[in-house]
């Protein structure tokens, strides 16, 4: 049974109207697919191409209009309250902007044990204890959880942003975009620190990105979405081959290491 | 937690250091109008009732340092226990005024759909009409008196601040971090007050600041009208309705109310822009706090 999997998934945005009408326009039709438990799968396509809809629909954080999300094969629409609990314990999410996806006034490690009480029942000493390790796995300080969110970069806060992710010990964590705002050296250390909780904790990731560099060091396959549609699934072998245009036109995007004349 | 508190009893003291000598004269008169009001029977010189109808609307002196008033009482002491009547009745106001705001603005923003649309259409109906005809209005239904006044200038008001905390609330809602903490499994009321109160209500504090000088001027006004508090108890209102009939034979009777609203009215009210300044977080981002 898979861990997570969307089945014709459809979510439309538009304006209602007093009349009850309005324009509708679908940011995703009919998308199925599958994450397996373990797995790290890339999700891949250019900005507005409905990646991060999907991401959203899959945790359970907006609801489909067509279609069904389903949590190890039960659907999130009948799930229960100790269901989302587990499905909150077991699939963790990291935002895009990491500015935007910290309470301003709450500290660095308030932050971070914010999961703790409601998903592990962790308070106090222990809370404290788990999120200094926490800090010490995204290689921030443990004296960082006093700060606040102003006293940190852009890509300090985004580890912050992935410490809380971690916290409950998930077994999928979906990545928003969550190494873009990371310079090329830190990219590669979340990189590496992704492929490490993979191999040594069993820890899926889905990895929402435009960045094809990204994909081939750490997914097994690839999915290119354009248009709220998938546009083409492949696995991830080295050198990298795309059939789609979509999957061609991201692999083109790519800027070589040297400028060319 | 720690570095929370820290921070906190910083801007304190930087909140000082970082204003200009307006800012610092209003803080100074509005923390000295308080001690005023809180001391009020310690410092007052004369009985502000004692009435002596033989020493009536004498001209400053050095025994009544402002005069006395057409029944002989000292304008000074009336002015000090005026002030009691006067903040105090500000006081409860302002927070009768948050309490329904935000718990009506609350509800509105948090719950949405027809919840939301119901209550903004209540709200809409008293934001039509001017706050003073508002009150007028609710002091007619009510009756007259103090507790009343207070009432009335509350239900008149609260209409203002449900639409701010529900706009505000609305704009956090989708934000970031609110989804974050939905994920971190934590409920809805949690969230409510852990994340939205919060902001919610230091937003409303410039705002309640801003206002205090405006309400003192409603409750002194509906006591000149002879609505709210009723003579012979002190209050600036009433001291100025009282010094009516002497406006052109003992204009200094009208002055001394007039000047301690005037003074406290200004004070809040440069309290509340450095306040307003000082909250919003991309100012406070350039102090580098």
């Amino acid at each position: 049974m898979s861990l997570l999997s969307a089945h014709n998934v459809s979510r439309f945005y538009g304006t209602k109207t007093f009349a009850g009408g309005g324009r509708e326009r679908p940011a995703l039709s009919k998308v199925s697919m599958t994450i397996e438990a373990g797995e790290t799968v890339a999700l891949l396509g250019r900005s507005g191409c409905g990646k991060s809809t999907l991401s959203r629909l899959l945790v359970g954080l907006d609801t489909p209009d067509e279609g069904d999300i389903r949590f190890r094969g039960e659907s999130l629409r009948s799930m229960g309250r100790a269901g989302w609990q587990e499905l909150r314990r077991t699939v963790q999410m990291v935002f895009q902007d990491p500015i935007g996806a910290v309470d301003p006034r709450a500290t660095v490690g308030d932050i971070i044990a914010e999961p703790l009480r409601p998903l592990c029942g962790l308070v106090g000493r222990a809370a404290r204890d788990r999120v200094h390790e926490l800090l010490l796995t995204v290689a921030l300080r443990a004296d960082d959880a006093d700060k606040l969110p102003q006293q940190l970069s852009g890509g300090q806060l985004q580890r912050v942003c992935i410490a809380r992710a971690l916290a409950p010990r998930p077994r999928l964590v979906i990545l928003d975009e969550a190494v873009s705002n990371l310079d090329l050296h830190l990219q590669i250390r979340m990189l590496d620190l992704f492929a490490a909780l993979q191999r040594d904790h069993d820890i899926s990731f889905l990895f929402v990105t435009h960045d094809l560099r990204l994909v081939e060091r750490i997914c097994s396959r690839l999915l290119v979405m354009d248009g709220g549609r998938i546009a083409e699934r492949a696995p991830v072998n080295s050198p990298l081959e795309l059939a789609s245009p979509e999957g061609k036109a991201l692999a083109n995007a790519i800027l070589p290491a040297l400028p060319l004349r | 937690m720690t570095a929370i508190v820290q921070s906190r009893a910083a801007s304190v003291a930087g909140f000082w250091r970082d204003s200009g000598w307006a800012v610092r004269v209003g803080i100074t008169v509005a923390v000295a109008l308080v001690l005023v009001a809180v001391f009020a029977p310690a410092i007052a010189p004369y009985d502000p009732d004692a009435v002596n109808l033989t020493a009536r609307l004498q001209g400053p002196s050095a025994a009544h340092w402002f005069g006395t008033d057409h029944l002989g009482r000292d304008i000074l002491s009336r002015l000090i226990a005026g002030s009691r009547v006067s903040l105090g009745a500000v006081a409860i106001t302002l927070s009768l005024i948050l309490a329904l705001g935000i718990v009506i603005g609350g509800t509105a923003g948090f719950i949405g759909g027809r919840t939301d649309q119901i209550i903004m259409r209540l709200t809409d109906i008293f934001l039509t009409f001017p706050t003073l005809v508002l009150a007028l209005f609710m002091v007619g239904i009510l009756g007259t008196g103090l507790v009343n006044v207070i009432i009335a200038i509350a239900l008149s008001h609260w209409a203002w601040y449900a639409r701010i905390v529900r706009g505000i609330v609305l704009s956090l809602t989708h934000r970031d971090y609110i989804l974050a903490a939905r994920m971190a499994g934590i409920t809805r009321w949690r969230i409510f007050a852990r994340h939205l109160l919060p902001a919610t209500v230091a937003q409303l504090l410039v705002l309640a600041t801003l206002d205090i000088g405006h309400i003192m001027l409603h409750v002194s006004g509906l006591s000149f009208l002879g609505l709210g508090v009723v003579p012979p108890t002190a209050e600036w209102g009433v001291m100025m309705s009282d010094a009516r009939q002497f406006v052109w034979t003992e204009p200094l009777l009208m002055f001394w109310p007039g000047l301690a609203l005037f003074v406290s009215v200004m004070a809040f009210n440069l309290v509340g822009d450095a306040v307003r300044d000082r909250l919003d977080p991309n100012v406070r981002m350039e102090h580098g706090h």
